[in-house]
């Protein structure tokens, strides 16, 4: 939208990806606003809207999802981009729509980034087949990690101690001037290795309606955690099986979630495992027989894994890892969001930047707050299951 | 169904239609169903068997329990026999006896594929005579599904191991045909970790009442088996012990319920061979696991709103519930 933004884009590397009759500008942000985002933005540029979509919807063969990437604290991303899921969903019901969602982290620079998370959450919850909840924290400390890992590679093959201290500090520092990239990096990773079975062959394809048949048991409960491994390149060509079960294991701790959330100790509903590379299904098979007694599963679906493989590693790499989880361990999350909302709500701080506009009143914010209860009580309604004897249901008898 | 015509049109005889599919997936699942239906309808007077691939145990696909039961209540009903191939038992095949160690889906695809070949390769009409079966999978069917309410086939082949194993061993048809009785009676899957401790009961009395299922069903009673061999010295091959009347249900007299199949031609590598296909109590268990694990899904409603989008309602499944624990109960009282 904010033409300085998107001019940046169109000089910068990846000019080219973007089809330039696609791009939609206006002269000012939303200034971390969502209801301009959303009411003023969205009903200004609707029509312009509409008619890009349409035409390029038109060149598809078989359209199969739209990708939403936005971020939830400001006023653009969230607004104008909730806004467009309400359209999609109008225009085209029977395509899948995920969402790629940065949530706001615990120090964000946004103040209102809770009003606007939450009213966006409320678009969210009714209109998006399937959601990534993504937060910069998480991708922070993967960065972090990494550079923890690079640099002690590199000073195993140092020779002289003394420029040690210094050659390390000085790579750091380099990292750290644009984390952005990197933290970007990781999330473009993810979108490629969830569309890689749709892009190459493999013996067990996945398409991506299988990702929201599989991994959303109820309409509502359609939050995935996802993980990326590895991480670094791996510079071996003959990787020892060790790495590879390390990868799977790594999957699924909670340094790997591109999210702060533990699967291990919350109850999954589901999880899918998308591999890319060399990988044989006795390999997967092996890897989700050693890792399923760590981890807890509703008592209905206690094999609730859907497998994939794609035999297209990702560039430098010789295999790698998606997994997604449907898990109880993105309740402390929306907790956490519902938590600063009501500390700003309480106060009425800065309402009425929003409600100035026209269409929003404070029943929108109550509704909103309300749709993130029920969905928190969902959840907790499933943890309470954890506790409770599994038994199995009487079945239907029949007459002999 | 315009492919299908054209076909069906090239062939001076159609024996019928032999259907691959899985049961897990949404492809093979839905529309080889959808497909076998179709061909119900039209060619009603050909047979139909459906090969089909029964998912891993441990998950590849999240609703594959609701898809296996929805695929088999309506094949059950639209089939004449049902082929069935474990994915879970062509692993180990793979694992435990052909010694492969990263194991891929050709090298699954390949047993599954020696499997299909040993019982369908051409074979002598009748014994001493030169002329081969014009319809296998005719004969097939008219041999192993006397009842239309038992339709589940399963596929045992002996011997099976890798090509570097084989240059060390030496079969006897005595040998062979006695492992093959045992899997057969012990129901196991492959010829390594047979239970030789199972034997058939002592008096063919019928059971009163339901077998309860958390008993442990040791012995595999068969409905019917057809035994085919291939190789040296085929002809000296003492078959009694498939013909006692132990292995078989009452209403069935062996003479009926057991068939053989012979050539002098070697199958694959092996110099002697035996595939035994039997409609036998063998997919019970897996059976009823796979119904319990839909129920208790069905039960708390999970994914239910992914099948009433495309037009599944809750009575359907149901209905599939119901005729799947029919089939169940009637294996069970075999």
């Amino acid at each position: 939208m904010e033409e300085g933004v998107v001019n940046e884009i169109l000089q910068g590397p990846l000019r080219d990806v973007f089809d330039s009759k696609q791009l939609i500008t206006d002269i000012s942000g939303s200034g971390n606003n969502w209801a301009v985002g959303h009411k003023v933005f969205g009903r200004l540029y609707q029509e312009q809207i509409l008619e890009k979509l349409r035409k390029s919807a038109e060149h598809c063969d078989c359209l199969q999802c739209f990708f939403i990437i936005h971020s939830m604290g400001g006023g653009t991303g969230s607004g104008l981009g909730t806004f467009l899921l309400k359209v999609l969903e109008d225009e085209f019901p029977e395509v899948y729509r995920f969402v790629t969602s940065v949530y706001p982290s615990g120090e964000d620079d946004v103040i209102t980034s809770p009003y606007n998370s939450i009213l966006a959450m409320k678009e969210l919850n009714e209109h998006a087949d399937c959601v990534l909840p993504i937060d910069n924290q998480s991708l922070f400390d993967i960065i972090s990690k990494i550079d923890l890992m690079v640099n002690s590679g590199k000073l195993g093959t140092t020779i002289k101690p003394k420029s040690l201290v210094t050659s390390s500090a000085g790579a750091l520092k380099k990292q750290h001037q644009k984390p952005f990239d990197a933290m970007n990096n990781i999330v473009a990773n993810l979108l490629l290795n969830l569309t890689s079975s749709a892009r190459f062959e493999g013996s067990l394809n996945m398409d991506l309606n299988e990702i929201s048949m599989n991994l959303v048991p109820f309409p509502q409960l359609h939050y995935l955690v996802s993980s990326l491994t590895p991480l670094y390149t791996l510079a071996d060509v003959n990787i020892p099986t060790r790495r590879l079960d390390q990868m799977f294991s790594d999957a699924f701790s909670k340094d790997h979630q591109l999210i702060r959330a533990d699967p291990k100790h919350s109850l999954y509903l589901a999880c899918a495992l998308m591999v890319r590379g060399n990988v044989q299904v006795s390999d997967l098979r092996r890897n989700i027989e050693r890792l399923k007694p760590s981890l807890q599963f509703i008592s209905w679906n206690q094999e609730g894994w859907k497998t994939s493989l794609c035999s297209v590693p990702p560039v430098g790499h010789s295999h790698s890892l998606l997994a997604l989880a449907n898990n109880t361990c993105v309740k402390p999350t929306f907790m956490e969001l519902r938590e600063r909302f009501m500390r700003l709500y309480k106060k009425k701080a800065h309402l009425h930047h929003y409600l100035q506009i026209e269409g929003m009143e404070e029943s929108c914010f109550m509704e909103a707050v309300s749709s993130l209860s029920t969905l928190i009580e969902e959840y907790n309604q499933l943890d309470a299951t954890r506790s409770m004897p599994v038994e199995d249901l009487p079945r239907l008898s029949v007459a002999v | 169904m315009n492919l299908i015509q054209k076909e069906v049109e090239k062939c001076d005889c159609l024996s019928g239609f032999f259907i691959i599919m899985s049961m897990a997936g949404g492809t093979g699942s839905g529309l080889g169903a959808f497909v076998t239906q179709n061909l119900q309808d039209h060619y009603s007077n050909s047979l139909k068997m459906n090969q089909i691939i029964w998912p891993y145990g441990t998950g590849e696909v999240i609703v594959q329990n609701y898809n296996s039961i929805l695929t088999l209540s309506h094949l059950y009903r639209s089939s004449d026999a049902l082929l069935v191939h474990e994915n879970d038992a062509v692993h180990k095949i793979c694992a435990k006896l052909m010694n492969i160690k990263q194991i891929s889906f050709s090298d699954i695809n390949q047993v599954l594929a020696h499997q299909l070949g040993s019982v369908f390769q051409p074979t002598y009409s009748m014994e001493g005579s030169y002329h081969y079966r014009r319809n296998p999978l005719g004969e097939l069917m008219e041999n192993l599904v006397p009842h239309p309410e038992f339709k589940m086939l399963g596929i045992r082949n002996i011997p099976q191991m890798s090509e570097n194993s084989l240059a060390y061993s030496t079969f006897t048809w005595a040998g062979l045909l006695k492992h093959l009785r045992q899997m057969l009676i012990s129901n196991s899957k492959m010829e390594e970790g047979i239970d030789w401790q199972v034997r058939p009961p002592l008096s063919r009395l019928p059971t009163l009442g339901k077998v309860s299922l958390n008993r442990e069903l040791h012995f595999n009673t068969s409905i019917a088996n057809l035994v085919i061999l291939r190789g040296k010295d085929v002809h000296s091959a003492d078959l009694g012990g498939f013909k006692d009347p132990a292995l078989y249900t009452s209403w069935l007299a062996p003479v009926n319920a057991f068939n053989v199949w012979k050539t002098q031609r070697a199958f694959s590598k092996y110099e002697k061979s035996a595939a035994l296909v039997s409609n036998s109590q063998f997919l019970l268990k897996p059976l009823d696991t796979i119904v319990g694990k839909a129920w208790n899904m069905f039960a708390s409603k999970a994914y239910i709103h992914q099948y009433t989008k495309f037009g599944i309602e809750e009575e359907d499944f149901l209905d599939s519930f119901t005729l799947l624990e029919q089939v169940v109960a009637s294996y069970c009282n075999l």
